[in-house]
């Protein structure tokens, strides 16, 4: 007992400086700096139009359905791409449930952008991100994309990858991670040339 | 694995590899009280104040039975404080969100959760908890508790290193030099790097946008990158987001991704540095590391091969065999930088993830499982890895001598049947509590029900759970619904188990060596240096993960490999 209150003592203190230290001072001076020097990403990345409503941001997938548009990965986050409820499906792979829905949405997928009944589909086009908010597809899940949407658009099938091109972030550095296709951005830049 | 992924691979283990040397030179300063860093002129007046105000005399150094104390009494504190916030989230300040406050069961659990280093969640952040629970109730356990790790650590490798004395430093000397000189300069650069690649940091409430069809989405906001640096470099995992590093916020790019990863691993690499100074043999530090890394090494590849491969059953139905499995995956980081992830998560006992465990192949999924039951030895987490790697040391050692049939020598100590009927307790009571917990989950209504996946997958679900949690890992396989009034109480229980139960005996085994005498190497001793001791070392704790947990892995992942390749479903 003796023991107890002589360490209870340091205990309590170590308790309230120390958490004055991390949780005050030092969240403090990164968001002071963050606020200074990194405005922007502090805040979000966001993406406002030219009316000045915000529209979302730049890391974060959103939803899109229409055929003027390139689609996203398939979303586990709430009723999908809900940026306040991320996650993933965690479905594993002898999932019932899992085997069904990429079933469904391979067949959409090869119907909606008129592609052979045996042509192979990119894993990222029918699985969702372990986020649900993933921004990106594959390079060659957007170049599949690309004749649907020019159709809807009117527009020439070359531009319209050109601007693929355009959006495709490279690995950093040219060595880590990998290439994706941003489709909010690529769908602006779409929006864009009307 | 592709071309760009082996160079990434290497980029990864050469880049660790250069910087265990001078962290672990920087710690041995920090380790030391009368230790002299460059940030002495800055650090040293608020160090002083620091001990004024906890009425010690940091010259005063502990015997083993104080020190455990210390952190015992400051680990209850902490719960207690965390709790109450916790409890009162919906009085507290910082709630732009008017969150609610937590379920007696779900703060005890998180609480425990944060206390022990582990960072299991039964919750999503962004649903769940406000910015001043994220950023004091959390993110203060993030930084104490990985300061004691590395104090635990600290001491025993005293205890190994000094002689005839009976004490090990003073606790709360350690905690405050590890927090003051390491961790919250590290972690000031770190955030701010963080932001740099798109990480949030801000107070703002949560941003409503219109997307381009028009449809709402709300963007959760929060003081993320303070939280997150310390997250990484304390191995404590614990997601600010629900999607942990998956998130794009909380996971940017790439870039970000890949200093995330090294900064796991950095302070337990460096601590096998110190070790090696300490003990004035640095072959024994290195071959101790490498050990580590051996094992390191054999878990990337083994994951990232059956995770580039895919599963048959999807490729069956159409999917590109070529992109590997991208189920829980992002494309940014892709399977190798998944992988990656996965592994180093859990062969640390950091925990955060940035995809998706509970969809990777079964063998891929059986990796991050096992590298937990290991024990979190390779590398591990920050101070906890060293501690339990040393605990094998003294088993693998012990084996040797019983093999040559001489008292077992660690340099220069004897070890007795105290340390090693210590070190068996360590080991046994983590299994227990992790065999025994899903065991009891297995059998049970409340344990079953939890489940979000059928078949084999749902028992390793259930494996996983209360390996994560004794283990203090933090990671899941997240399909599992935790948030019920038993599983949030058992997990709770295992992690106390698996951080305290491992912290007490330790302390002893350092307490016990402090006071023996060393003998000079003779002809007969054994040395814990070469690569000799190292592939001992390694088949030690392959052999005790192996004989402790492979009964349970065939009835969870191994036959849920076979079952794949048959195209089984359940």
């Amino acid at each position: 007992m003796k023991a107890l209150f002589s360490e209870l003592r340091p205990a309590l203190a170590a308790t309230l400086v120390l958490a004055t230290a991390t949780c005050g001072v030092y969240p403090l001076i990164v968001t002071v700096v963050a606020k200074t020097v990194f405005k922007d990403q502090a805040s979000g990345s966001l993406i406002t139009n030219e009316e000045g409503v915000i529209i979302g941001s730049t890391l974060l997938g959103q939803n899109f359905t229409s055929d003027r548009y390139f689609h996203p990965r398939p979303s586990a986050a709430g009723a999908g791409y809900d940026a306040a409820s991320s996650g993933g499906s965690n479905l594993g792979p002898t999932s019932t449930k899992l085997h069904d829905v990429i079933r469904d949405r391979v067949i959409a997928y090869r119907s909606l952008n008129g592609l052979a009944a045996d042509e192979k589909v990119p894993a990222d086009a029918v699985t969702t991100s372990g986020s649900g908010l993933d921004p990106h597809i594959s390079p060659r899940n957007a170049e599949l994309q690309a004749a649907r949407v020019a159709k809807a658009r009117n527009l020439d099938v070359a531009m319209v990858k050109e601007l693929i091109n355009a959006n495709t972030t490279l690995p950093d550095l040219g060595i880590f991670g990998e290439a994706g296709v941003n489709v909010l951005q690529l769908n602006l830049a779409l929006d864009g040339q009307r | 694995m592709h071309a760009t992924d082996w160079i990434q691979f290497a980029l990864f283990l050469g880049l660790l590899t250069l910087i265990t040397k001078p962290l672990g030179l920087y710690l041995m300063q920090v380790l030391d009280a009368d230790g002299r860093t460059w940030l002495d002129p800055a650090v040293k007046p608020l160090e002083r104040i620091t001990y004024r105000l906890l009425g010690i005399d940091p010259r005063r150094e502990q015997c083993w039975k104080s020190y455990t104390f210390a952190i015992l009494t400051f680990s209850l504190v902490g719960v207690i404080f965390t709790y109450a916030i916790l409890r009162l989230q919906h009085l507290l300040p910082w709630n732009p969100q008017n969150l609610p406050a937590l379920s007696p069961h779900l703060a005890f659990n998180t609480a425990v959760s944060f206390t022990t280093n582990t960072n299991w969640q039964s919750y999503g952040g962004e649903s769940t908890m406000s910015y001043f629970s994220q950023m004091v109730g959390l993110t203060f356990h993030n930084f104490v508790s990985a300061a004691a790790g590395i104090a635990v650590a600290a001491a025993l490798v005293r205890g190994i290193a000094r002689r005839s004395v009976n004490t090990l430093g003073n606790f709360w000397v350690d905690l405050t030099r590890v927090i003051y000189y390491a961790l919250l300069p590290l972690c000031l650069v770190f955030a701010i790097f963080l932001i740099s690649q798109g990480m949030i940091q801000n107070f703002d409430g949560y941003t409503k946008a219109t997307t381009l069809e028009s449809a709402e989405q709300i963007i959760a906001q929060g003081p993320m990158a303070s939280q997150v640096a310390i997250k990484m470099l304390g191995t404590n995992g614990g997601g600010f987001a629900n999607a942990n590093a998956s998130h794009p916020f909380e996971n940017p790019t790439p870039l970000s991704n890949f200093v995330q990863l090294l900064s796991i691993l950095s302070i337990g690499s460096a601590l096998t540095y110190y070790l090696g100074r300490m003990v004035k043999n640095q072959a024994h530090g290195w071959a101790v590391w490498a050990a580590m890394m051996v094992l390191f090494v054999g878990g990337v590849l083994v994951c990232a091969h059956f995770e580039t491969a895919g599963n048959p059953i999807h490729h069956a139905l159409g999917v590109d065999p070529d992109d590997g499995n991208m189920e829980g995956k992002e494309v940014r980081f892709g399977v190798f930088n998944s992988s990656l992830f996965a592994t180093i998560t859990t062969a640390a006992s950091c925990g955060a993830v940035n995809s998706m465990h509970d969809s990777y192949t079964a063998i891929g999924g059986f990796v991050p499982l096992f590298m937990i039951e290991l024990g979190e030895v390779v590398i591990g987490g920050v101070g906890s890895g060293l501690y339990g790697m040393l605990v094998f040391v003294i088993l693998a050692v012990f084996i040797a001598g019983l093999m040559v049939g001489r008292t077992p020598e660690y340099l220069g100590k004897k070890i007795q049947a105290k340390e090693v009927k210590l070190s068996m307790l360590t080991l046994l009571v983590l299994t227990l509590s992790i065999l025994g917990f899903t065991a009891l989950a297995s059998i049970t209504q409340w344990g079953v029900v939890g489940l979000n996946n059928a078949g084999p997958h749902g028992f390793s679900e259930m494996l996983y759970a209360y390996s994560s949690a004794t283990g203090n890992n933090g990671s899941a396989f997240a399909g599992l619904t935790a948030n019920t009034p038993w599983y949030n109480t058992t997990l709770g229980f295992a992690m106390l188990i698996g951080r305290f139960l491992m912290i007490v005996p330790i302390m002893a085994i350092a307490g016990s060596l402090g006071t023996k005498q060393a003998s000079p190497p003779g002809a007969g001793t054994f040395p814990v240096n070469g690569a000799t001791f190292t592939i001992l070392l390694i088949g030690t704790v392959l052999l005790i993960g192996a004989l402790n947990f492979l009964p349970a892995l065939a009835l969870g992942p191994v036959v849920e490999h076979f079952l794949t390749v048959q195209g089984e479903l359940f």
